[in-house]
């Protein structure tokens, strides 16, 4: 999604009032955006704390404020600031998190942010954005450069299957309908599920929703989504994310405290930040029990 | 400009203020207290910015917002109390000349910084001062802050560090051998000047000055200046004053 996001800001970047910081990344991808920016593209250097509060000054006097950096070394090594510099005072900056979840596959846990959105979406104000495929960026950008309040945007990889007609961007979109369970998955994972659920008899193909913005409260279930669980007895969620402050547990406590709990609930999260072998992010998803085969074949066997 | 007597009424403002509100941090307060008199009388301007960086001295930082008639006495007595805006350290959003609500140590620094570029890129010539201590130079993020504002040349940034050689649990050099910390500042590109951080004269000197490069102004300060059973006792970081101290520190500021 990196060379979408290029492109979208770029696009943005007509606007005198924005701004953006990098934390020493973004090299063979962010040029174009580095030279349509001139002295208003900053790199801070390898200097993520510094990064985040320069970027709440900034965005305190007005300016148009995007921080990027892989997705750990943007949340967690300043996640203080974040709390105390953004959060705490509602500024709009935008923090993109390049290559959530699993993206970075084999350079190890130190590199994956498979519990991004959990802690963040713990501060006040905060929204989380994890699109699906690579051409929901423009609308995110567009939808994330809007917002009044602090946003992450967990960048990753968009993954349809081959000849896949990609919808409109939306915060909640059915991909795949049937007569089987609800499946839910949160932003680039529930493209890798399209092609498995269509491959699925009719009466056990699932309800396939992809979200792609954080927290509920900010982006309320559906009406239909809402009917499809009540009419069925199974919902699945499936994340690239760990199960403390996962969406699964989020969209648990929503549905039990209107009473709308279902027959079987079966959440598919991240299961570790190391498995004792590294490898690809597809890898790790098996290790996860994320893959396709292991998410729909437990949606068939029941 | 400042007289001798704004500054002893102001020192006996913050005394009666954390008295009444039975509230420590007090030697802190009164080693910044000066500087942040001699910065809100006599050089902010209006559209400049200040951003305490040692939030702790929030005390000192509502007595100097008073002193220039932002804040009135009925704010300040209720300072810590149920229900206030004065809280023990700067609030968020509670207060116009508080830009940022600070408290833990290590991110003034850097919220000056974007500040002063932000203010850079929106051709505004305002000024930004920050104030910090000298124990939070141990955390690491001060100096990301301090390569940051020397690589883009802030000059309308200036940081006055307090230095009063005293932190939480013993003193600075006791603690992390970087005393003084101008010795450990030589060879950025910075402007560097070490004045008497209790002399009105060399604040304003050193407030004054200014050239093409950010600016750090070290006070050499005394923790608890003013009140001789405080000065240069560590104790004084965290205790509250007793009636009798509370008498005697005011006798303290009004002998000759």
């Amino acid at each position: 999604m990196r060379k979408q996001l290029c492109d979208a800001l770029v696009a943005r970047s007509a606007r005198p009032e924005m701004v953006f910081l990098t934390g020493d990344l973004g090299f063979m991808a962010l040029e174009p955006l580095q030279a349509a920016l001139g002295p208003r593209f900053v790199n801070a250097g390898v200097a993520e704390q510094n990064m985040v509060s320069v970027a709440a000054g900034m965005a305190r006097q007005g300016l148009d404020t995007w921080v990027y950096s892989i997705a750990p070394f943007c949340y967690a090594r300043p996640f203080e600031q974040i709390r105390n510099d953004v959060a705490f005072h509602d500024l709009p900056v935008k923090l993109i998190g390049n290559g959530g979840g699993y993206g970075y596959g084999v350079m190890g846990p130190t590199h994956h942010a498979i519990e991004d959105y959990g802690v963040l979406l713990t501060l006040p104000h905060m929204r989380a954005y994890v699109p699906v495929f690579d051409e929901d960026i423009g609308a995110v950008i567009e939808r994330a450069g809007a917002a009044a309040h602090p946003i992450y945007l967990r960048l990753g990889r968009g993954e349809p299957p081959k000849g896949y007609t990609v919808p409109p961007y939306a915060a909640w979109r059915q991909l795949v309908s049937g007569g089987g369970p609800v499946l839910i998955a949160v932003g680039p994972l529930a493209g890798t599920y399209i092609a498995a659920a269509l491959d699925l008899p009719e009466a056990a193909r699932p309800n396939l929703w992809a979200v792609a913005e954080l927290p509920l409260e900010a982006n309320p279930v559906p009406a239909a989504l809402e009917a499809q669980v009540a009419a069925c007895e199974e919902l699945h969620v499936a994340e690239e994310h760990v199960r403390r402050g996962s969406f699964g547990a989020e969209l648990a406590l929503h549905l039990l405290e209107r009473g709308h709990a279902p027959k079987r609930f079966v959440h598919h999260p991240a299961r570790a930040h190391n498995f004792g072998r590294y490898g690809s992010q597809a890898y790790l998803r098996t290790c996860s029990g994320l893959d396709d085969a292991t998410v729909l074949g437990s949606i068939e066997r029941h | 400009m400042l007289s001798a007597e704004d500054f002893t009424r102001a020192r006996k403002r913050l005394l009666r203020m954390h008295f009444e509100s039975g509230v420590g941090h007090i030697g802190g307060n009164l080693s910044a207290l000066d500087a942040l008199l001699v910065a809100f009388h006599e050089h902010l301007r209006p559209g400049d910015q200040f951003i305490l960086s040692k939030g702790h001295a929030a005390g000192a930082l509502y007595t100097a917002l008073w002193s220039t008639g932002r804040l009135r006495d009925e704010d300040l007595v209720t300072f810590h109390r149920d229900g206030t805006l004065l809280a023990g350290h700067p609030p968020a959003g509670a207060i116009p000349d508080i830009l940022f609500a600070t408290g833990s140590l290590g991110h003034g620094l850097s919220l000056a910084a974007g500040t002063a570029l932000a203010l850079r890129l929106k051709n505004n010539d305002a000024r930004v001062v920050c104030m910090t201590s000298d124990g939070e130079w141990q955390e690491g993020s001060t100096w990301e802050a301090l390569v940051f504002a020397c690589h883009h040349r802030l000059a309308k940034l200036t940081v006055l560090v307090d230095h009063n050689g005293l932190q939480g649990f013993g003193s600075t050099g006791d603690v992390a051998s970087m005393s003084p910390l101008w010795e450990r500042l030589k060879g950025f590109d910075v402007d560097l000047s070490v004045v008497d951080g209790h002399d009105p004269v060399a604040i304003r000197a050193a407030l004054r000055s200014g050239g093409e490069r950010f600016r750090i102004v070290m006070l050499q300060t005394v923790k608890g200046h003013g009140v001789r059973f405080m000065e240069d006792r560590m104790e004084w970081h965290y205790l509250p004053l007793s009636q009798a101290q509370f008498e005697q520190a005011c006798q303290d500021l009004d002998a000759p």
